[in-house]
C-alpha cells in the first residue's frame, strides 16, 4: 500500500472515528518498499489541498523517512520554475515539469509502500495487520 | 453551433446519452443532442468545434466515430440538395486535399461494387480535385445509409467528414479473456470502462471501489488516468489466494498484477480488506457539509455492490449480541492465523443507504457515485432508486436481461449551497425508519432473486418451447410440473429438456441454441 493511502485511513471502529487521536494510524514494524512510477503532476496538484499535512509529517517521522517541509507546498511550488511567475502562466499542463518539491512528494506518497507491518490506532490501540502490501481492517467479533 | 454526426455503437442503448453528456461535461464543452433514437446508431449533436468533438469522442466507449455533418435526407435527391445547402461553404477548403469517400450501410445488405461507385460518383458536385487516397487522407468522407430491417431502400442518409475515432478499442485491450486475474463476478470490460466514463474518471482524480473484487472498476478508472484504490470484505480477492476464475490457470494472481499487466501500477494506491459498514476510511463530512479543515477527498466512487442475490448479503458483526465469554474468546483469538471475523446477514436497502451516506461524506463537490443495482422486470415491483438530499441523480442506465435487469445509477455530489435547508434533518428521520423499510425490501430480494422466480420463469420458458415444438399446452405444463416433482438434478433436467426440444423442433439448430440457454440457466440454478 502506497503511503498516500494513510492520508485517508483511520480506525474502523465507529466510536474511535470521532476521536482526533484515531487519525493518522501509526505504522509499526513496517517493512517499506519503493515502487518507482512516473511523477503524476496533475494528480499531485489536485490532491494537495486534500492532504492532512501535519499527520503526514508525523507518519514520515515515525517511519524514519526524510522530513516533509513544515508547511505544505503551494501548487506553483510543484512546477519547475514555478516561482518565476512569468513563465508558467502561458504553459499548458502537458508542458509543465515537476519541481524537486513535487518529486520529493511523489517519492513519499506514491512510491513508498508498506509491504508488511501493522497500523495502530492512537485512540484504542487496535492493530491492523499489513501483509503483502494489503492492510486488513476487518474487525474481530468483540469490536464490531 | 456546428452540427456533428455521432456514429454510436448499437449496444447498451440507454447508456449512450449518459456517456455523451458525462464526457462533454468532463471535457468542459457544451453539447446538445439534436437527434437521437435508441433504435439508431446515428445521433446528431451540437458541439462548439472539431476539437471539442474530438475530445468528447476520443475516449468514448459507445461511440465509434464522430463526423462533421455535411447533409442528410430521406431520399438521395433530398439528401444531395441538403448537402449543397449545408456544406457548400466548406467545399473549397477540401478542394485540393487528398481524400477518401466511403459508404456505410446500417442494417442494409452489401451492395454490388458498381452501385457503390455510382453513388459516390453522384457526389462529384462537391468539386474535389485532390487525389483519392485510402490510407491517411487529408479528409475522409462517409455516406451513412440507414435501413429498416429487410428493407430494399435506405430510410435515411447522412454525409459526414471524419473528425475522430473513439476509445472503443479499449474494450479489446481489457477483455476479460486476456486479463491476468478475474473472478466469476467480474464485469465485462466494456461495461467497466463505460462505468468509468459515466463517472468521469480522469487524470488528476482519485477513485475508489468499496467492493473491488479483482479490481475491474479501479483498473478501468486507471485506464482513463485516475489514481485508484479499492477494498473488499474478502481479502483473498485482493491478495489473490483464491486463484483465477479462468480454467487451467495456476500460480500467483492478484489485483496488483492486473495493474502491472496494463502498465498502470503507478495509478494503483493498493487495496485493503474492509467492510463498508465499518469502513476505515475517514468520514470528513458526515453531515453533508465539508468544513474548511476537514476535506472530502474522493472524486469518484464506482461499484457493483454485492446484493447477495445467491448467497445472501453479509457484513461484519454477529447475529446476536455476544455474551461476555464469547467476546473474550474473540479478543483472545483474533490475532491468530486463520481467525475469521464473524459476519451477519444485512439488508439490501441498508447497504444502499450505507453507500449513499459514505459517498456524501467522502465525495468532493461535483464528485460522482456510479453504482450498479439489479432489479426485476416486473410491474409489481416499484422501481427503487435510492436518494439522498446531498446527491443529484444524473443518469439511470439499464442493461436488460430476460427476466431481470441491472441499472447503473449515477449521482453527483451537490455543493453545500445546493443542499436544501432542512433536508439533512429529514434524512436523519428517514434513517430512523430504515428498520421497516429494510425488511420490506428483503422480501423483494427473496422473492425475485432466490430460486423461486427463476424456476417459475424457466418452467414457463420450457412450456413455451415445448408448445413451439408442437406439444399441447396442457401436456407441456404437466411435463414441466413432473420435472419439478421428480426433483431430478438440475443438470439432468437440462439434459432432458435439451433432448426433448431437439427431437420435436423442426429447426434442430435453433432448438440447440435455445436448449443451451436453458441448460445454462438450469446450471445456474444448480449452483445456488
Ligand atoms: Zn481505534
Amino acid at each position: 500500500m502506497k503511503l498516500l493511502t494513510l492520508n485517508f485511513l483511520t480506525c474502523a471502529i465507529k466510536t474511535c472515528k470521532t476521536n482526533a487521536s484515531s487519525f493518522p494510524l501509526h505504522p509499526r514494524d513496517a517493512e517499506l518498499e519503493i515502487q518507482e512510477a512516473d511523477v503524476n503532476l496533475p494528480f499531485l496538484k489536485n490532491i494537495l489541498p486534500r492532504l492532512m499535512w501535519e499527520e503526514l509529517r508525523t507518519i514520515c517521522k515515525e517511519l524514519g523517512l526524510p522530513d516533509l517541509p513544515p508547511t505544505p507546498p503551494t501548487p506553483t511550488d510543484l512546477i519547475s520554475g514555478g516561482n518565476s511567475t512569468d513563465t508558467t502562466e502561458g504553459r499548458t499542463q502537458a508542458e509543465q515539469e515537476p519541481s524537486q518539491t513535487a518529486k520529493d512528494l511523489h517519492r513519499v506518497l506514491l512510491e513508498t509502500c508498506i509491504q508488511e507491518g501493522k497500523l495502530v490506532c492512537g485512540c484504542c490501540g487496535h492493530e491492523y495487520a499489513v501483509k503483502e502490501g494489503v492492510a486488513n481492517f476487518l474487525l474481530p467479533g468483540h469490536l464490531v | 453551433m456546428p452540427e456533428y454526426l455521432v456514429r454510436l455503437a448499437q449496444i447498451h442503448e440507454t447508456f449512450r446519452k449518459a456517456e455523451l453528456h458525462a464526457l462533454a461535461e468532463l471535457a468542459g464543452v457544451e453539447l446538445e443532442i439534436v437527434k437521437y433514437d435508441d433504435d439508431s446508431p446515428y445521433c446528431i449533436v451540437h458541439l462548439p468545434s472539431d476539437a471539442a468533438a474530438k475530445q468528447v469522442a476520443s475516449r468514448a466507449m459507445l461511440i465509434q466515430g464522430i463526423y462533421e455533418l455535411w447533409g442528410q435526407g430521406s431520399t438521395y435527391d433530398e439528401f444531395r440538395s441538403n448537402v449543397t445547402e449545408t456544406s457548400s461553404t466548406k467545399w473549397p477548403t477540401y478542394q485540393t486535399s487528398t481524400f477518401s469517400f466511403r459508404i456505410e450501410r446500417y442494417r442494409g445488405v452489401q451492395a454490388p461494387a458498381e452501385q457503390t461507385r455510382a453513388i459516390i460518383e453522384s457526389f462529384q458536385f462537391l468539386g474535389f480535385k485532390g487525389k483519392v487516397q485510402i490510407k491517411n487522407p487529408e479528409a475522409s468522407f462517409r455516406i451513412f445509409e440507414e435501413y429498416d430491417l429487410d428493407a430494399k431502400e435506405p430510410k435515411y442518409l447522412y454525409l459526414g467528414r471524419w473528425i475522430a475515432d473513439s476509445g472503443r478499442d479499449a474494450k479489446n485491450t481489457y477483455d476479460l479473456k486476456k486479463r491476468h486475474y478475474i473472478s466469476t463476478t467480474s464485469m465485462d470490460a466494456e461495461l467497466a470502462l463505460l462505468t468509468a466514463n459515466i463517472a468521469q474518471a480522469a487524470p488528476g482524480k482519485i477513485f475508489y471501489d468499496p467492493f473491488m473484487g479483482t479490481g475491474g472498476f479501479p483498473l478501468a478508472c486507471a485506464h482513463y488516468g485516475a489514481v485508484v484504490t479499492g477494498s473488499d470484505i474478502d481479502g483473498r480477492s485482493i491478495r489473490g489466494l483464491g486463484g483465477s476464475a479462468r480454467r487451467g490457470q495456476t500460480g500467483k494472481k492478484n489485483v496488483e498484477m492486473n495493474f502491472q499487466q496494463y502498465g498502470l501500477e503507478g495509478n494503483y494506491l493498493g487495496g485493503f480488506v474492509s467492510d463498508l459498514t465499518n469502513t476505515p476510511l475517514r468520514l470528513p463530512s458526515s453531515h453533508g457539509v465539508t468544513t474548511e479543515t476537514d476535506f472530502a477527498y474522493l472524486d469518484g466512487i464506482v461499484c457493483d455492490p454485492p446484493y447477495g442475490i445467491r448467497e445472501g448479503l453479509k457484513v461484519l458483526g454477529s447475529r446476536e449480541t455476544l455474551l461476555p465469554t464469547e467476546r473474550a474468546t474473540h479478543a483472545a483469538q483474533y490475532r491468530t492465523e486463520g481467525y475469521i471475523p464473524p459476519k451477519r446477514p444485512y439488508s439490501f436497502t441498508a447497504l444502499l443507504d450505507d453507500i449513499l451516506t459514505f459517498a456524501v461524506s467522502t465525495l468532493v463537490p461535483n464528485g460522482r457515485l456510479s453504482m450498479w443495482m439489479p432489479t426485476a422486470n416486473d410491474e409489481d415491483v416499484e422501481l427503487i432508486i435510492p436518494q439522498h438530499p446531498c446527491l443529484e441523480l444524473t443518469s439511470v442506465c439499464v442493461q436488460a436481461f430476460n427476466k431481470w435487469s441491472r441499472r447503473l445509477l449515477t449521482y453527483r455530489r451537490k455543493r453545500a449551497s445546493e443542499i436544501p435547508e432542512g433536508a439533512l434533518e429529514e434524512m436523519a428521520k428517514r434513517a430512523y425508519e430504515t428498520g421497516t423499510r429494510a425488511s420490506d425490501l428483503n422480501d423483494f430480494r427473496r422473492k425475485y432473486f432466490q430460486g423461486f422466480r427463476e424456476f417459475e420463469d424457466m418452467k414457463k420458458e420450457f412450456i413455451r418451447m415445448k408448445v413451439g415444438a408442437g406439444v399441447k399446452q396442457e401436456e407441456a405444463r404437466a411435463e414441466a410440473d413432473q420435472i419439478q416433482e421428480a426433483k431430478v438434478s438440475a443438470a439432468e433436467k437440462a439434459e432432458l429438456a435439451k433432448k426433448e426440444v431437439e427431437a420435436r423442433t423442426k429447426d434442430a439448430e435453433a432448438a440447440a441454441v435455445k436448449a443451451e440457454e436453458l441448460n445454462e440457466r438450469f446450471n445456474a440454478e444448480a449452483r445456488t
